[in-house]
């Protein structure tokens, strides 16, 4: 027969037993558990480190003519363990048409797009949020002005505005960012205007407003934190679309501007060999291709896993 | 219903309105002298005055704004600062390609995208949807112009000489001349509407091929279209295989659907009278927001492949500062947004009766 365990016993130190649940390790383990989201993780891992290694892993500097190491411009890849002969040196994607390394090349590549997928976003999540959060709370005119505004913004093809940004503000890198970041602003704005609107409803917001609580600490202390999951969803999601715009301006010669190894550029500068020397498109080409394919199923998993309406 | 249309018109004028604006703030702004770009440096300081005279520049800003929205109101968008020609025939030439270019790649990706989509949710987690759903994750992040380049090298250099060879760059096999419509149906002295229809039908290869029977010259304005339509379109498809899976697979799983199953319904017939006219929302919203990623795109696409359409001509004409061509292009293409988005939104109401305006 069973023992009867006493009411006591049943009682659970609160000082020695549960781990606090935290948000954050659940929503991690989540993540972890989609196929998806681990073979993007890989994928980033693999990106992450030939960006922080490149200099060790890449046998020549990327921006290196090495004319002088006997080689020929535009050679096909050179691998030793695929029968290329002996007396030629190894060069695993080949030679490109300044007679630099195009592996070296590719590699050094990873570190630009992992910055710029970052950065763009970060910026557009920063200054979207920011409007997004000042609509929604302040509501009336100025609501009106910054969503008005930011309903322009998106009536434009994203590509075609951004062109339009770089040409008034001169090529380059940095400048593409922009305006990539600047075109994608109103996407977060809107998303985080419309998750303040029911949040600032909350019960919890109400209260504080009634202890005292400033319209800036209500803000930033109450209504921000618990509107910011829509937005990370949309952040992870929007860095690859953020990593395919910059390289498509590098490819249409507005971003990265040579000899600066980006894929983008890679691919547009080395167009006009696609029959000759294929290999200069593809490579670059494959690499832009899987870091947008590894974020797009690392956000596709962290969208999963903050949402609680998907049963698991 | 038609207080809805009427509604829905007036919000977006001031939306075209802030349109306008913002093109002409950003053609003022972009650095550098229209003149000193479209002349040459070393023009001289008189011929700049008699340009700039010419095209409305040496008046005061808001001046030049007042004059430019009132010939938009009727209908001038000006002319080129480049070759002096109308921007509205401009647009007669260039956009029909853009369109025609567009139509395919939607078409493509409307079709495939559904069909895979609605395969991948009717066998969920089999074979088929694990590599359909791979397929599309990879479809989504491949860029236009890398696709575009491999498509160009696969069935122009790899498949040269079997039947699957594509030519990789423009519009015609050379040789091949395309009589303008306008000529053939004798309408040559019209200067009217009519003729503007006409002439922009007739820009569009594959329709003028169909109109005038010449199965030549639709078979091989299509066979140039391949190539682009599918790179064009294979991120739409993505998108849309992945929305019809999961819109599909939300309402597989309610009552109403099991009540189809239970009468005795063949599958087939349970997925398409029952399921996908309910799951269609999501995919409708979907499509159309990918239009504005397809005249992105057809920038992208058109200069792979060496198509003078609209986002070539846009593109030129923002690098060269020729502010009227900007300024005319992106407000027909904004303007097509618009119109696009209205659809939208009235389609909703023809899709689900509950969201009709009472």
């Amino acid at each position: 027969m069973a023992a009867i365990t006493s009411p006591a016993d049943r009682l659970i130190d609160p000082l020695t037993t549960t781990r606090t649940a935290s948000l954050w390790r659940d929503t991690l383990a989540n993540i972890v558990r989609q196929r998806n989201a681990r073979v993007g993780l890989v994928i980033l891992g693999i990106l992450l480190f030939a960006a922080i290694f490149a200099d060790v892993v890449a046998a020549y500097n990327p921006d290196k003519v090495l004319f002088d190491q006997g080689i020929k411009r535009l050679s096909a890849p050179c691998i030793h363990l695929l029968g290329c002969p002996a007396t030629t040196p190894e060069h695993l994607f080949g030679i490109d048409a300044n007679g630099r390394d195009e592996f070296s090349r590719v590699l050094h590549g990873a570190r630009i797009s992992l910055q710029v997928g970052f950065l763009t976003v970060g910026f557009a999540i920063v200054i979207g949020s920011l409007l997004g959060l000042i609509a929604g709370y302040a509501s009336g005119r100025i609501e009106t002005v910054i969503m008005r505004t930011m309903d322009v913004l998106l009536v434009f093809p994203a590509l075609l505005l951004a062109i339009a940004i770089v040409a008034a503000l001169g090529p380059g890198l940095i400048n593409a960012q922009l305006a990539i970041g600047i075109v994608a602003i109103p996407v977060y704005a809107r998303i985080m205007r419309s998750s303040v609107l029911s949040v600032r409803q909350s019960d919890f917001v109400t209260g504080s407003r009634a202890l005292g609580e400033s319209p800036i600490g209500l803000v930033f202390r109450r209504i921000l934190p618990n509107s910011l999951t829509p937005t990370i969803v949309a952040g992870t999601l929007g860095i690859a679309g953020a990593v395919l715009d910059v390289a498509a301006l590098s490819f249409l010669g507005l971003g990265a501007q040579p000899p600066t190894s980006e894929w983008g550029s890679m691919v547009g500068q080395d167009r006009g060999y696609l029959f000759t020397a294929p290999h200069l498109v593809f490579f670059p080409g494959v690499a832009l291709a899987m870091t947008v394919f590894g974020f797009n199923l690392l956000g596709d998993g962290i969208r999963d896993a903050l949402d609680p309406r998907l049963n698991r | 219903m038609t207080t809805y249309i009427v509604r829905r018109l007036l919000i977006t004028i001031p939306v075209l309105f802030g349109v306008i604006v913002l093109v002409f703030a950003i053609t003022r702004i972009l650095p550098g002298d229209p003149c000193r770009i479209l002349l040459g440096e070393r023009a001289t300081d008189a011929a700049c005055n008699v340009f700039s005279h010419a095209h409305g520049l040496d008046l005061p800003i808001s001046q030049q704004f007042v004059s430019y929205l009132g010939s938009v109101s009727r209908g001038d968008l000006g002319n080129s600062f480049r070759d002096s020609r109308p921007v509205t025939a401009l647009l007669i030439e260039r956009l029909p390609m853009t369109l025609e270019l567009s139509i395919f790649a939607l078409l493509f990706a409307t079709i495939v995208g559904i069909t895979l989509g609605v395969v991948s949710a009717y066998r969920r987690n089999s074979a088929v949807d694990v590599v359909t759903m791979a397929f599309a994750n990879l479809g989504v992040s491949i860029p236009v112009f890398v696709l575009g380049l491999l498509l160009a090298f696969t069935f122009a250099i790899l498949l040269k000489g079997t039947p699957f060879a594509l030519p990789p760059s423009g519009r015609l096999t050379p040789g091949l001349s395309v009589v303008p419509l306008a000529v053939r149906w004798g309408l040559q002295n019209d200067h009217g509407i009519l003729r503007a229809i006409v002439d922009f039908l007739s820009n569009m290869y594959t329709v003028n091929g169909l109109l005038s029977a010449q199965w030549g010259l639709f078979l091989d304005a299509l066979r140039h279209l391949i190539l682009p339509a599918v790179a064009l379109g294979t991120i739409p498809l993505a998108i849309i295989a992945r929305i019809t899976r999961s819109s599909l697979l939300d309402v597989l799983g309610l009552d109403y659907v099991r009540t189809a199953r239970a009468k005795g319904l063949s599958d087939g017939r349970v997925v398409r009278k029952h399921a996908l006219p309910n799951a269609m929302l999501p995919m409708v919203t979907i499509i159309g927001l990918q239009i504005g990623g397809l005249l992105s795109g057809a920038v992208l696409t058109e200069t792979i492949f060496g198509l003078p359409g609209v986002g070539q001509a846009t593109y030129d004409a923002i690098t060269s500062h020729d502010f009227a061509v900007i300024e005319g292009f992106v407000l027909v293409i904004a303007l097509a947004f618009l119109v696009i988005n209205l659809i939208v939104d009235i389609s909703y109401a023809y899709l689900d009766p509950r969201l009709r305006p009472s």
